[in-house]
C-alpha cells in the first residue's frame, strides 16, 4: 500500500522527498497521478504538496510575476496579477481540460509531468520562465529553456520539488497570444499548441518569442521563426516565410490523436494566422 | 499504512480508514452507498462523477482520500431535500435526461455555475458543462434546462412572467448561494 505524507511545511516535504528509502513522489491536484494508476503501479509513497503555503499564491516580486507551483489552473485563469502581467498563461489555463480539471490541476504538476502536450509548457518557454526548485540541499533556479532534456525528462533531481514559477512581467507594449488545437475545445489532449509574444518598434516587430507544444518530444522554441520576425515589417510574405520556418522547426509524430503531417501543417498555419490576424 | 481521514459528505461527518490513494468515487459509491456519482471513464474526462469539493466541481475519480481531511464534499444526493431543486425540475421539464448516466454530474456542474453566475450566458453554460459528456441528448435540452433554472435575465424582456406566477424560492442549503428565483416559462418562439 502506498504510504501518504501530508506535511505542513516545505521543509518537512523536502525531507520526505529526500529520503531515498521512501521513494516518494509529489502529489498536488492528482489529475495525472491518479490517471496513471490505471496503467502503472502505485508509487511507494506520495507527499501531498497541494496545501503548502510556500507553493501557493501569486505575487509580484519587482519585475517578476511569482506564481506558486500548487496554484491551480482555475486560480491562474482568474488571477488579476496573472491576467495583467502574463495574460497568455491565463489564456492557456482556461483551456486546460475542463472546469473540474482546472479546479484541481496545478501549474507545477503540469511542469512536473513533463508531457510534450502540457499546455502551459510552451507558454513558460515563450515567456522565459524560471523555476525555483528546492531539495534538502537547498534551492536553485532552473530556466525553462534548459528544463526539458528529452521525452518526459526534466533537468531536475528526483528529490527536487518545483516550488515557484517566476515569469518576467509583461512589458506594457507586449502582446501575448495562446492558440490550441485539439479534437474539441475541452478535455482533449492538444494536437498543436502555440504561444506567441511580440512588441512593436514603429512598424517593426521586436522581442518576438514563439514556442510550440505537442509537435516534438519536448515543448520547443521556434528560434528560426522568431529570428525571421525580429525587426521585420509584418506582411503576408513574412507570415508565409515564418510559417515555413515553424514547420521546419518541429518534429511531430503520428499517434492516436493526430498525424505528423497534420501537426506540421497546423503549426505553420497557426503561426501564419497569428501574424495575419493579430499582428497585422 | 492506512490513512485515517475524517471529512464531511452532504453535511454528515464521515470517517475513512484505508489505502490513502483510494478514490473518493469508490468511497462515495461503495462505503457510503451514494451511487449518484457515476464512473464513466475513470480518467477525469467524462464528468459523470462530478461532485463538489469545498464547493468546487471536481472529478471524484481523480481525488485520493488522503487529501480530504477536514474537507467538505457534496454529491447530487445532497442537492435536493424533500423536493427537487429548480435545476432538477428544469431538467425534468425540458426533457434533459435520457439514459441519465451523465445527469448527476451535469447537475453538479450546472448548479455550481448557477451559484456563481445566477444569469449565465449560453456560452458560459456550454463552457462550464464542457467537462460533462452526454451521449444521448445532444446537449440542447440540457442547456435549455440550465437557462430555465437561471434567474430571468433582466435584459431579455421577451420572457415575461405569466400572470399570477410567483417566483419560486429554493430551499436554503448549507453552503449554497442566495436563493434564486426560478425563471418563468419561456414565451413561444
Amino acid at each position: 500500500m502506498t504510504r501518504a505524507f501530508s506535511p505542513r511545511t516545505l521543509a518537512d516535504a523536502l525531507r520526505v522527498l529526500g529520503d531515498p528509502d521512501l521513494a516518494a513522489v509529489p502529489l498536488a491536484g492528482g489529475t495525472d497521478l491518479m490517471v496513471g494508476l490505471h496503467t502503472r503501479a502505485a508509487p511507494a509513497a506520495v507527499v501531498d504538496v497541494s496545501r503548502l503555503s510556500e507553493l501557493r499564491g501569486v505575487r509580484l516580486d519587482g519585475a517578476v510575476l511569482d506564481v506558486g507551483a500548487a496554484v491551480t489552473f482555475a486560480e491562474l485563469g482568474r488571477d488579476p496579477l496573472v491576467l495583467r502581467h502574463a495574460p497568455m498563461l491565463a489564456q492557456a489555463a482556461r483551456q486546460v481540460g475542463a472546469w473540474q480539471i482546472q479546479n484541481r490541476a496545478t501549474l507545477g504538476g503540469n511542469i512536473g509531468t513533463a508531457s510534450p502536450a502540457g499546455d502551459s509548457l510552451p507558454v513558460l518557454l515563450a515567456l522565459g520562465a524560471e523555476l525555483e526548485c528546492a531539495s534538502t540541499r537547498g534551492s536553485r533556479r532552473v530556466a525553462s529553456a534548459s528544463l526539458h532534456r528529452g521525452y518526459r525528462q526534466l533537468a531536475l533531481e528526483r528529490d527536487e520539488l518545483i516550488v515557484r514559477v517566476r515569469l518576467p512581467r509583461r512589458r506594457r507594449d507586449a502582446v501575448q497570444v495562446f492558440r490550441k488545437v485539439g479534437t474539441r475545445a475541452a478535455q482533449a489532449v492538444s494536437k498543436v499548441v502555440v504561444a506567441f509574444t511580440f512588441a512593436r518598434d514603429a512598424a517593426r516587430l521586436r522581442d518576438v518569442r514563439l514556442a510550440a507544444g505537442s509537435v516534438a518530444p519536448t515543448p520547443v522554441r521556434l528560434v528560426d521563426a522568431e529570428q525571421a520576425c525580429e525587426g521585420a515589417r509584418p506582411s503576408a510574405a513574412l507570415a508565409a516565410e515564418v510559417a515555413a520556418l515553424a514547420r521546419a522547426g518541429v518534429s511531430p509524430i503520428d499517434d492516436v490523436r493526430s498525424t505528423a503531417a497534420y501537426r506540421r501543417w497546423v503549426v505553420g498555419r497557426l503561426v501564419e494566422r497569428l501574424i495575419l490576424d493579430v499582428v497585422i | 499504512m492506512d490513512a485515517d481521514i475524517t471529512l464531511t459528505v452532504n453535511g454528515a461527518t464521515v470517517r475513512f480508514v484505508g489505502d490513502p490513494l483510494t478514490r473518493l468515487l469508490d468511497v462515495l459509491r461503495g462505503q457510503l452507498g451514494l451511487t449518484g456519482a457515476k464512473e464513466g471513464c475513470g480518467e477525469g474526462e467524462c464528468g459523470a462523477c462530478t461532485v463538489w469539493l469545498d464547493d468546487e466541481p471536481v472529478c471524484a475519480c481523480l481525488v485520493p482520500m488522503l487529501q480530504l481531511e477536514g474537507r467538505v464534499v457534496r454529491t447530487v444526493e445532497g442537492l435536493a431535500s424533500a423536493r427537487l431543486t429548480a435545476l432538477q425540475q428544469a431538467f425534468v421539464s425540458e426533457g434533459a435526461v435520457q439514459c441519465g448516466a451523465c445527469t448527476p454530474g451535469m447537475l453538479m456542474s450546472a448548479e455550481a455555475l448557477l451559484v456563481r453566475e445566477p444569469r449565465p450566458t449560453e456560452a458560459a453554460i456550454r463552457t462550464h458543462l464542457a467537462g460533462n459528456v452526454c451521449r444521448c441528448t445532444g446537449y440542447q435540452a440540457i442547456v435549455r434546462a440550465v437557462q430555465r433554472a437561471a434567474v430571468k435575465p433582466t435584459r431579455a424582456p421577451a420572457a415575461r412572467p405569466r400572470v399570477g406566477a410567483k417566483p419560486t424560492v429554493k430551499a436554503p442549503r448549507a453552503n449554497s448561494a442566495p436563493a434564486k428565483k426560478r425563471r418563468p416559462r419561456r414565451s413561444p418562439r
